[in-house]
């Protein structure tokens, strides 16, 4: 098991605790409401308990990530604000690659997240992805180059083509989400639609990012 | 460091299309020095082409500067500007450009002819450059008895002949399969760290990831790079445990 998931209770990933962060910043909710908006987010890939949700949010609340809001309403639901820190937090998340250490899924979440979260540059978090990736892409290539060259070498230069292949496979994918993101805004363009649409959905809404 | 091979400052291209602008480049700076392999990626349309085109003496920026070891190519007669691209440039064109009526090993031979070299050492020459890109046996075929891929090794042949020191390719693996486009890539790899500057546009990661660095284009701007990174073990550490 690797560092980044030890420290959760039940080895709840990275990415449960910036999508719970993500869905706030709409606005304050409470926890069988963002349970249902992550699985809408994320398609259900990766359904998550009740338990894991008021488990993560007591530790952002204990972090000062988030904050309760008001009164727990009539069935005791407390609702949950994002503060400050919080939203620096998830910033600094979806300006950051996504390293191959955490795993595959934390990507799809976190681009799944980024086209439904308000003041998000999706274009800039898909091309700081797509950079550290290449990044890493061209090491292994480098490492093959030197690995081809000695004959007893041979399965060690197989594990790195898996490796090229993947980080190839997750550029192409990158590319791909950055074409669909950008056809979707130009159609809502031309459906001129741009002032009534969320603030998500349109590039100029950066939060300063370029 | 030494000066950069190939230089290009503030490059701005604009085309006129009926009434509007379209602005294919936009301020773009990059310097590739000697021994450096340079891939440019980007999307149908982000300006590739043109930065090539640019790059290599074959079209002239709107605004902006290209130097080519030292000469700016604006300053040159179209005769001068001919004499450096065949001397000093070897061009991969995207759409091959490689003359029905000559073999291959005349379409390879051609550029070093017409610089004045003597005819027995351009045939060697040519031969050798086939060689490098694995077609020497289809030395004497012509271009329509040859596979689309057996054309793009020729025309990169082409481009490899003599003592080129600016290689220039644009996408000069779209017609190969993985293992011939992987040779074609490690003999442009080999030729850089052999002293030549490089510039390579791929739609392939697999193939820019063999570049020293990754320049990444969107509508004519660019807007980021890759390199190396320190500590190739750290790396490995990370992807192995995923
Ligand atoms: N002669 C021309 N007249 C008008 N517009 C042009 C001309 N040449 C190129 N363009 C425009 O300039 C932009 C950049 O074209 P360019 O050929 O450099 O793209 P590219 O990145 O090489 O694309 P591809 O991956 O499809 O080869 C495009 O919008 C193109 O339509
Ligand atoms: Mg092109």
């Amino acid at each position: 098991m690797d560092g980044s998931h030890t420290r959760y209770a039940y080895s709840v990933p990275m990415s449960i605790r910036h999508g719970l962060l993500a869905l706030l910043e709409r606005g304050p909710s409470h926890g069988y409401q963002l349970r249902a908006e992550f699985d809408a987010a994320t398609g259900a890939t990766w359904p998550l308990n009740v338990g894991q949700v008021y488990s993560t949010l007591d530790r952002l609340e204990r972090d000062g990530l988030v904050a309760a809001e008001g009164e727990p309403d009539a069935e005791g639901r407390i609702a949950y604000r994002l503060t400050e820190d919080g939203r620096r937090e998830l910033h600094t998340w979806f300006a950051s690659p996504v390293s191959s250490r955490s795993g595959r899924d934390e990507l799809s979440i976190k681009l799944a997240l980024a086209v439904t979260t308000p003041g998000v540059d999706v274009t800039a978090v898909v091309q700081t992805q797509r950079s550290a990736t290449m990044t890493s892409l061209q090491e292994y290539t480098r490492l093959k180059t030197r690995a081809d060259g000695d004959a007893g070498e041979l399965a060690w230069s197989l594990v790195l083509d898996a490796l090229v292949f993947r980080a190839e496979a997750e550029i192409r994918w990158l590319d791909h989400c950055e074409a669909r993101v950008a056809r979707a805004a130009a159609r809502r363009r031309q459906a001129g639609t741009p002032s009534s649409a969320p603030a998500a959905d349109t590039p100029s809404a950066t939060g300063g990012r370029r | 460091m030494s000066a950069p091979v190939l230089l290009l400052s503030d490059v701005t291209r604009e085309h006129m299309q009926g009434g509007t602008t379209v602005r294919a480049l936009r301020g773009v700076d990059l310097a590739v020095h000697a021994g450096e392999l340079v891939a440019v990626m980007g999307p149908s349309g982000s300006g590739k082409s043109t930065l090539l085109h640019a790059a290599g003496g074959l079209d002239t920026p709107t605004s902006g500067q290209v130097l080519v070891e030292g000469v700016d190519l604006a300053g040159l007669s179209p005769a001068a500007t001919a004499a450096v691209r065949r001397r000093s440039i070897g061009y991969v064109f995207q759409d091959l450009n490689l003359l029905p009526a000559l073999s291959a090993v005349e379409n390879v031979a051609l550029p070093r002819e017409l610089d004045g070299v003597r005819r027995r050492q351009v045939r060697q020459e040519a031969v050798a450059a086939l060689a490098e890109v694995g077609v020497a046996d289809l030395a004497d075929r012509f271009p329509d008895e040859m596979s689309g891929g057996q054309q793009q090794r020729v025309a990169i042949a082409r481009a490899l002949v003599g003592p080129r020191r600016l290689l220039l390719a644009d996408e000069p693996t779209g017609a190969l399969d993985s293992t011939t486009g992987e040779e074609v890539l490690q003999v442009l790899r080999a030729r850089c760290e052999a002293g030549a500057a490089g510039v390579l546009v791929t739609h392939e990661p697999r193939h820019a990831a063999w570049a020293d660095r990754v320049v990444f284009l969107r509508d004519g701007v660019v807007v980021d790079q890759s390199g190396p990174v320190a500590g190739a073990e750290s790396l490995l550490a990370a992807g192995g445990s995923a």
